[in-house]
């Protein structure tokens, strides 16, 4: 259906070009310009008679302009004319060049086969974020009244990272880390806002923030890969390299981050230490060619490897929350939640880690 | 599908733009009738489908298609529906679809508008058009995108910025755009000149209404603008020398520039080598002024950094029209036989002392805005250029143009009677020399505001003695006179109003002088005295709008106990972006202001406030207004004038009269 409108539109266009092209006859050259001279001397006269002009000014200008009258009339000019092998090359080039610049970069740049979306078109899916956004405005207007409850922000912070609202997150995580005080993870998850914020980059800002979570928990691999990162961006790749491999071996293998790490490590030209769980030869170059939503759906794979395991093997708390957290960061509420109902099944007799569930479940905003 | 449909028709739109680019301009090498027919139908078909693909645009934001990125960025579903449509111009991406649509809007009203004109003139300018707007095209498509998809679409968007969530985003950049953009054409037209040899008087004849429409456009553009900053940004200061401000008015005095010196191309068929300059110049700046908001180069040397891509495109784009259009005028210059030959004493001398008191305030306008920027990137060393630099400079210059202006209307072509000139407007002088003195009499204040006052009545008085000489004289009937008045040329009334619109700013201007500013705070039912006036808040109260929540303060003003506006200033929270924006209240008593701004509200129900009394300061925009309406008189004159010689009965001996007796 899209394609018979493209089509349509594109005959449309190479039709409009083509009409003249059929009916073209040759003129003189210069008549437009002789008629101007002309009519500034009509002017003159019309002027003399509104008592505009003295008679011997009308002259003078006359004689002024009839001399231009002269050189534009006299003036060489080759003839215009119309040829065919003019008119072939025209049609050659509205038929040709036309669909074939067009296809082309449109198929480079299109998504045809992608519907419009209105927003009236998607109640279902609006229901839900419509009881999200009622809370958050309701917590926002608490918030409001009462800007030092450090618990409130605390939940609403994740909330605003799930919605999207990047900057409001950070500034989220930095009020609950002012009233609360800072601790790793609150400076980790502003410092993920802030790099979301500013589409990936890090900033000097965030920067700081993952080099006082290094300080207060060394080794911390978060803040090691947005180190690196930084790193790499700021032009110092060897150093970037360095960070991120050592990362990848320092941590295990399964870790939710491993995936990314790996990616960037080739990206950056290196090979990722074990490497029998790294992409290979052409598989290396695909990932490396990957641009970076791709990179995001080969984490993602990496995930569901892990969701699966968990499924066969649910006694593994670490492994639990690993996968809560690599859900909410993926922005999969739902798929958090249900994640967070299978792990409180599995380790429904292991007090302990039904604690750390809820715990981290209030962090990232799952409850309610 | 309409959104991809948009995609279509603008990946369309640069095809057949590189096709348009191509053919005519082979055509008219060739002198091949058929090939240059082709850019006729082509220009008008550019239009249609870059007018799709705005529409597409506009549509996804009016029914919030969050998969398109740029509605998700910059839109959200509570928006007002004005602004979603004028949010549509209200970030990168689509102001630069709104650029492209105006270029295409001039590309095809030549098109359909230039039955008068040669017909190889007509295809080389519109393959140039052409060029410009495949050059834009091309960028929009590759670095700036407003069709990028986003797959799966988020339910709700990201708000505009509130600043812009104003009736004045509907109006301003629309405006400034056509203008700005408008010079493309001219531009086009001094390129097809050039490629063709056609330099000549008919030449200036077929630009000056594109000229025209485009200075009109700028010239309002530039005023609507200026007063929404001074309406929303709340330091009731409407001009601030912004780099940004500077980069349209650049453009506007090389325009104001332009249409001037066409006129002398036009009627004696001199200046020629000048006014294709001067074309080239105004859209070059146009370009440069883009290239500098759009780059990031602007807010500080290194954002360049974060999207390098678009201000290398940008300045890629520059460097080929301005360079390939100067290799053009190099190579062309020289061949040009010189025109009509006049005297320095002259309309056409007085046209020259215009140019260059333009194109001097122009550059030093350039400086004053690039300077800053050129000695950060070299030596890291940050220095602001504002109002004083430009005070210094650029008003000295402006004194004289102002100060010529009446006199240059008064002069003949060819050869003219300063004496005759200067006695004529006596009275203008008196006016303006006893305006000053009474308004210092009355108003007293810093010695600039009467004297400015002074030179801008003078303006508004000299501006129309020409035509007081032209239609009344000694024992004229009235119905002679008013049927005088009718035969004039629209143009002589343009220039008449377009001159008196300079005067009346100037007088606006001046008059800030006289202005009281007053930052306090106060309390609710507390008098305050601004000027003649006072204010009291009345009372404060929440409201809710459909995308904020805003608190009101309800104030009247009154002179002498009895009541005479009231207005509602008010702060404006805005709940997506978490930004305060404050809404001034205005009331407009004569042509003064009373501006109030609610600066912040304390805990203790204090508030803080600015009020300003602004005496005359709606001039500044009504003269605007006014050079605007002189403008489209002057567009309005289909007719054609020549200049005349007056034939003076003794020559006294000035130099470069040997020639002038031709």
């Amino acid at each position: 259906m899209v394609w018979a409108v493209f089509a349509l539109m594109t005959g449309a266009v190479v039709l409009a070009v083509l009409w003249p092209l059929g009916g073209a006859r040759a003129v003189g050259a210069h008549a437009p310009d002789v008629s101007f001279y002309r009519s500034q001397i009509e002017e003159i006269d019309r002027d003399l008679a509104l008592g505009l002009l003295t008679p011997a000014d009308a002259e003078a200008a006359r004689s002024e302009a009839a001399r231009r009258l002269l050189r534009a009339s006299d003036a060489p000019s080759a003839p215009m004319s119309v040829s065919r092998t003019g008119i072939r090359l025209g049609a050659l080039a509205a038929l040709l060049l036309i669909p074939a610049i067009t296809l082309s970069l449109y198929g480079f740049l299109g998504n045809p086969e992608l519907p419009d979306q209105p927003l009236k078109g998607r109640q279902p899916e609006r229901q839900g974020q419509f009881e999200v956004e009622t809370a958050v405005s309701k917590i926002e207007a608490h918030l409001a009244a009462n800007p030092n409850d450090g618990r409130g922000w605390d939940i609403l912070a994740p909330v605003y990272m799930r919605l999207g609202r990047y900057e409001d997150a950070a500034r989220a995580f930095g009020n609950a880390a002012r009233v609360l005080g800072e601790t790793p993870e609150r400076l980790t998850a502003q410092g993920e806002a802030l790099v979301y914020g500013a589409r990936e980059q890090v900033s000097p800002q965030a920067r700081a923030n993952f080099e006082k979570v290094l300080q207060l928990n060394t080794g911390d691999p978060v803040a090691s890969f947005y180190i690196a990162l930084s790193r790499e961006q700021s032009g110092d790749r060897a150093g970037a390299l360095a960070d991120f491999m050592a990362l990848a071996g320092g941590t295990p293998i399964d870790a939710p981050w491993q995936p990314a790490v790996r990616a960037r490590i080739l990206a950056l030209g290196g090979t990722p230490p074990e490497a029998q769980a790294g992409p290979k030869g052409e598989v290396a170059d695909a990932v490396r060619a990957m641009p970076t939503g791709e990179q995001r759906a080969t984490i993602r794979s990496m995930v569901d490897s892990l969701a699966a395991r968990l499924e066969q093997n649910g006694n593994d708390v670490e492994g639990w929350l690993r996968l809560l957290r690599s859900y909410v960061v993926l922005q999969e509420p739902d798929l958090a939640r249900a994640a967070l109902m299978r792990a409180q099944k599995a380790l429904a007799e292991d007090a302990d880690a039904l604690r750390r569930l809820e715990a981290l479940a209030a962090e990232l905003g799952l409850k309610g | 599908m309409i959104v991809e449909i948009g995609h279509y028709a603008l990946v369309l739109a640069l095809a057949l733009a590189i096709v348009q680019g191509v053919v005519p301009l082979a055509g008219a090498l060739r002198r091949d009738v058929a090939l240059m027919a082709m850019a006729r139908p082509a220009a008008v078909m550019q239009f249609l489908l870059v007018g799709i693909s705005f529409g597409a645009l506009t549509y996804a934001y009016v029914v919030s298609d969050f998969s398109v990125v740029n509605v998700f960025e910059n839109s959200h579903s509570l928006k007002p529906l004005v602004y979603k449509f004028s949010g549509v111009w209200g970030n990168h991406e689509g102001s630069m679809l709104l650029w492209v649509l105006i270029l295409a809007l001039f590309g095809a009203t030549v098109a359909v508008f230039s039955h008068g004109m040669p017909d190889d003139l007509r295809a080389l300018v519109l393959a140039v058009q052409s060029w410009i707007a495949a050059a834009f095209l091309f960028f929009v498509l590759l670095t700036s995108n407003p069709f990028a998809r986003l797959i799966p679409a988020p339910l709700e968007g990201r708000d505009l910025n509130p600043l812009l969530q104003d009736p004045g985003l509907a109006i301003h950049p629309p405006l400034l755009y056509v203008g700005y953009v408008g010079f493309s054409i001219t531009f086009s037209f001094a390129a097809a000149a050039l490629i063709s040899g056609r330099i000549d008087a008919a030449w200036a004849r077929y630009v000056r209404p594109w000229t025209l429409a485009a200075w009109i456009f700028l010239t309002l553009g530039i005023a609507m603008g200026s007063y929404w900053a001074y309406y929303t940004l709340g330091w009731g200061g409407f001009w601030f020398w912004d780099p940004v401000e500077n980069a349209s008015l650049m453009p506007w005095l090389a325009g104001t520039a332009l249409l001037h010196s066409a006129a002398v191309m036009e009627k004696r068929d001199a200046l020629k080598i000048w006014t294709i300059f001067l074309a080239i110049l105004a859209f070059s700046l146009s370009l440069l002024g883009t290239f500098l908001v759009r780059s990031g180069v602007l807010t500080s040397v290194h954002s360049f950094a974060t999207d390098p891509q678009r201000g290398v495109f940008i300045l890629a784009i520059l460097v080929f029209f301005i360079g390939g259009s100067l290799a053009l005028f190099a190579f062309r210059a020289s061949a040009l036989k010189p025109g009509g030959i006049f005297a320095p004493v002259s309309r056409e001398g007085a046209l020259v002392l215009n140019n260059l008191l333009l194109t001097t305030c122009c550059a030093t306008v350039f400086v004053g805005t690039l300077y800053p920027l050129a000695l950060e990137a070299m030596t890291g060393e940050k220095i602001s250029v504002g109002a004083p630099f430009f005070n210094l400079t650029f008003g000295p210059l402006f004194i004289p143009i102002i100060l010529a202006m009446p006199i240059g209307q008064m002069l003949a072509w060819k050869r003219g009677d300063f004496f005759g000139a200067a006695q004529r407007l006596v009275l203008a002088t008196a006016i303006g020399a006893g305006g000053a003195l009474v308004l210092y009499a009355l108003r007293g204040g810093p010695v600039a505001a009467p004297l400015l006052s002074g030179l801008a009545l003078y303006l508004i008085i000299g501006s129309f003695v020409e035509i007081a000489g032209r239609i009344g004289g000694r024992g004229k009937s009235l119905s002679v006179i008013i049927a005088r008045a009718i035969g004039l040329p629209r143009s002589a009334w343009g220039t008449a109003f377009a001159h008196a619109g300079i005067g009346l700013t100037l007088f606006g201007l001046a008059a800030t002088g006289w202005g009281v500013e007053r930052v306090i705070t106060a309390r609710v039912g507390e008098p305050i005295a601004v000027g003649p006036y006072e204010v009291s808040i009345r009372s404060l109260e929440p409201r809710l709008g459909s995308n904020y929540q805003e608190l009101v303060a309800h104030t009247s003003i009154s002179e002498g106990g009895a009541v005479l506006a009231e207005i509602d200033p008010s702060r404006r929270s805005f709940t997506t972006r978490s930004m305060v924006r404050t809404e001034a209240g205005i009331a407009t008593i004569g042509m003064g202001q009373v501006y109030m701004n609610l600066a912040d509200v304390r805990a203790d129900g204090t508030l803080d406030l600015r009020l300003y009394w602004k005496p005359y300061v709606a001039l500044i925009w009504i003269g605007a207004l006014i050079m605007a309406l002189g403008g489209f008189l002057s567009l309005s004159d289909r007719r054609l004038r020549i200049g005349i010689a007056k034939r003076a009965a003794a020559r006294a001996s000035v130099s470069g009269q040997a020639q002038a007796a031709e």
